[in-house]
């Protein structure tokens, strides 16, 4: 099944790509072209899978949908913001309210506890982390945690980890989740029980953006795109 | 992470990342500690050597100027006298007159005559000086009267044979009676105790007996200066190995009183001219307090100044070290840092993060510097029997400026980390 955006869209995408470039400058003759004229829209509720050799923009991709890197050229639309020429500080907000980050290397602070790294977000939102313990309990339980809220990372288990990290990324209630290679470090059994534990959030309603190169982590999403060359080369429709 | 809302919050983490560095936290500390502590201690031993020397310029009192006899140079008594001739030298009951009279703004002149002689009693028997002085001796020098009286106008008319102890003495020469009333005797003349008085300043006579046997320097029995005239006459023979000698001295010192500090600058040459055309040699010196204290004032701004800047060498290099370190754990943290921009962290976040773990480093290395600063002095003082003196502004200075050096040496590796792109700080291992 090829396709592009082809569905009748009910209501505003909630990520918006339109015509995206992103061209880095080394010198006068050595012009690279990380992205050239991307679309893209995802839908609320969406399950997006982004696959592609290395080389092929997908990097870029995910730093630009992260809020991470401007882009050079086009308009990217996040939860009705067009944050492609805000200014860092501004950036620095939406990543914080708007996506939540999974990292392939679960990315914890060392030195703060399951509980103080699941708030890490919310304090720099300004916001008093004791004002919402309960919360973060929560979500900590979601992740099957709610007993090792005072672990140090380094007493974890790698999947433990990545699970505080879900956790992490939820506090903030944000318009998407951002995973990053989120199986890559993690055995097949755990990372299974987080591509678990991604469906399962994507069941109640959350938007996941999945960047990886494993086929069978791609095939859980509704829509997996193929990138080559900086491009959006196909687009595969899983299920609807 | 707004300043306020969550202050305490950032420091606890500060605390937090500091400890997961434990020897590397304190060893950078220590640089603070010892600049602080040095600073502290230093100023404070300052302080006390030069609050010692100044209380005892300030009790030879600010308005007076002290004239004492002293023996010419040598080569010219050589040409005079042979040996064992009575050598004359010195200030003269003429002197005083002159001062008196001649110079502007002296209010009073106070002569003595200082002679060193055994006092006996019973069986004790100490060597001493024996003042001879006028009634206003206690308001010129710093003498407050414990028991008794002191000399009287009355014992000065009469030549009395009555004598004032100071407290240290009258301990010494009676250990189990009353001293009042009792009879003394000094050079085979009876003097009877009038009172007991407690000198409040030692300095004044320590010149002046230049003796070895330091205990005789508080042990001071006073008489109306008209007795000594008479009882121990002009002539004072000294005994020296194989020979005698005789001097022949006046007045051992005039103190003379000005009616105010502004008197004593300007009087201070005109007594020199003065004296200078009565001398045939220069057998007498002046001391002037007022410019004793000035010196000593002098003195301890430059001491303050050398060791004020010896200290902050010493904190400035502990804020290097500080900041060394600082930029040190910013790449170490590189992906920390690139995590916490990706989780929402502002620029001034990060710089918040970094420059609070600067202070937090700096300000408790200069809390225990001010500790052991504090205690250092104590120590040298009970050690070296130097006295020293701890002022709250030498330590809200050190502290101060311990703060200040976090600030200082933080905000260029707090900027660096802020600085950092987070998508290079997130990819970096």
């Amino acid at each position: 099944m090829v396709a592009s955006n082809l569905e009748t869209p009910t209501k505003a995408p909630v990520i918006h790509i339109k015509g995206i470039r992103k061209t880095y400058v080394l010198s006068e003759e050595n012009i690279v072209h990380a992205l050239r004229d991307v679309e893209l829209a995802v839908h609320e509720g969406a399950y997006v899978a982004i696959m592609g050799p290395s080389g092929s923009g997908k990097s870029t991709m995910l730093n630009i949908l992260g809020c991470l890197d401007r882009p050079s050229d086009g308009e990217y639309w996040l939860g009705g913001d067009d944050v492609s020429k805000m200014p860092d500080d501004r950036l620095s907000e939406v990543r914080g309210k708007r996506i939540g980050f999974i990292f392939q290397s679960y990315n914890l602070i060392a030195q703060l506890s399951v509980l103080e790294n699941i708030q890490v977000p919310l304090i720099y939102q300004g916001e008093d982390p004791r004002d919402h313990h309960d919360h973060c309990v929560g979500l900590a339980k979601l992740v099957g945690l709610g007993d090792r809220l005072d672990h140090r990372p380094a007493q974890l288990s790698g999947g433990q980890q990545q699970r505080v990290a879900i956790a992490r990324s939820l506090v903030n209630d944000p318009f998407m989740i951002l995973a990053d290679e989120p199986t890559g470090n993690l055995d097949s059994k755990t990372g299974t029980e987080v591509l678990d534990m991604l469906d399962k959030l994507n069941g109640e309603g959350k938007t996941i953006v999945l960047v990886t190169h494993d086929d069978a982590t791609a095939s859980r999403a509704q829509r997996v795109i193929h990138m080559l060359d900086g491009r959006i080369d196909r687009e595969v429709i899983n299920r609807p | 992470m707004r300043l306020g809302t969550n202050f305490v919050g950032t420091v606890r983490l500060g605390v937090k990342s500091l400890m997961l560095h434990k020897l590397r936290s304190a060893l950078t500390m220590l640089g603070i500690i010892f600049g602080v502590c040095s600073v502290i201690a230093m100023l404070a031993i300052g302080e006390g050597a030069s609050y010692e020397a100044q209380e005892a310029i300030k009790k030879l009192g600010s308005n007076n100027i002290i004239l004492r006899s002293i023996k010419p140079a040598e080569e010219a008594n050589q040409s005079g006298s042979a040996r064992g001739f009575e050598l004359e030298y010195g200030l003269t009951y003429d002197d005083a007159v002159r001062i008196l009279k001649t110079v502007p703004g002296v209010t009073r002149v106070l002569p003595m005559r200082i002679i060193r002689e055994n006092v006996r009693f019973d069986q004790n028997e100490f060597p001493c000086q024996v003042i001879g002085t006028l009634p206003f001796y206690t308001e010129i020098v710093g003498v407050d009267v414990v028991r008794g009286r002191f000399l009287t106008t009355t014992d000065e008319t009469y030549q009395n044979n009555i004598c004032v102890l100071t407290a240290s003495l009258a301990s010494k020469l009676f250990p189990f009676q009353d001293p009042l009333k009792m009879s003394i005797k000094v050079a085979g003349v009876y003097y009877q105790v009038v009172g007991i008085v407690r000198e409040r300043n030692m300095v004044e006579q320590r010149s002046q007996t230049g003796g070895s046997e330091n205990e005789a320097l508080d042990n001071n029995i006073y008489i109306p200066i008209s007795t000594s005239k008479s009882r121990f006459g002009e002539s004072i023979m000294k005994r020296t190995a194989g020979s005698f000698s005789a001097e022949r001295v006046e007045l051992h010192q005039i103190t003379v009183q000005m009616q105010d500090t502004d008197a004593v600058e300007t009087a201070d040459p005109q007594i020199m001219t003065l004296l200078k055309r009565f001398h045939e040699s220069i057998d007498y010196e002046t001391i002037v307090p007022l410019e004793l204290l000035r010196q000593a004032e002098q003195t301890k701004r430059i001491f303050n100044i050398v060791l004020g800047s010896i200290a902050a060498i010493s904190l400035l290099v502990g804020g290097i070290g500080i900041m060394n370190i600082m930029l040190a754990t910013v790449t170490e943290r590189t992906r920390e840092i690139g995590v916490r921009r990706a989780l929402g962290a502002k620029k001034k976040d990060i710089i918040t993060q970094f420059l609070v773990e600067t202070v937090v480093l700096s300000v408790g290395g200069g809390l225990i510097g001010v500790v052991i600063g504090v205690v250092t002095p104590y120590i040298v003082s009970t050690l070296a029997d130097m006295k020293t003196i701890v002022t709250v502004s030498s330590v809200l200075l050190a502290f101060g400026i311990s703060g200040a050096i976090g600030i200082m040496f933080g905000i260029y590796p707090a900027r660096s980390a802020a600085n950092l792109d987070p998508i290079e700080a997130l990819r970096h291992e």
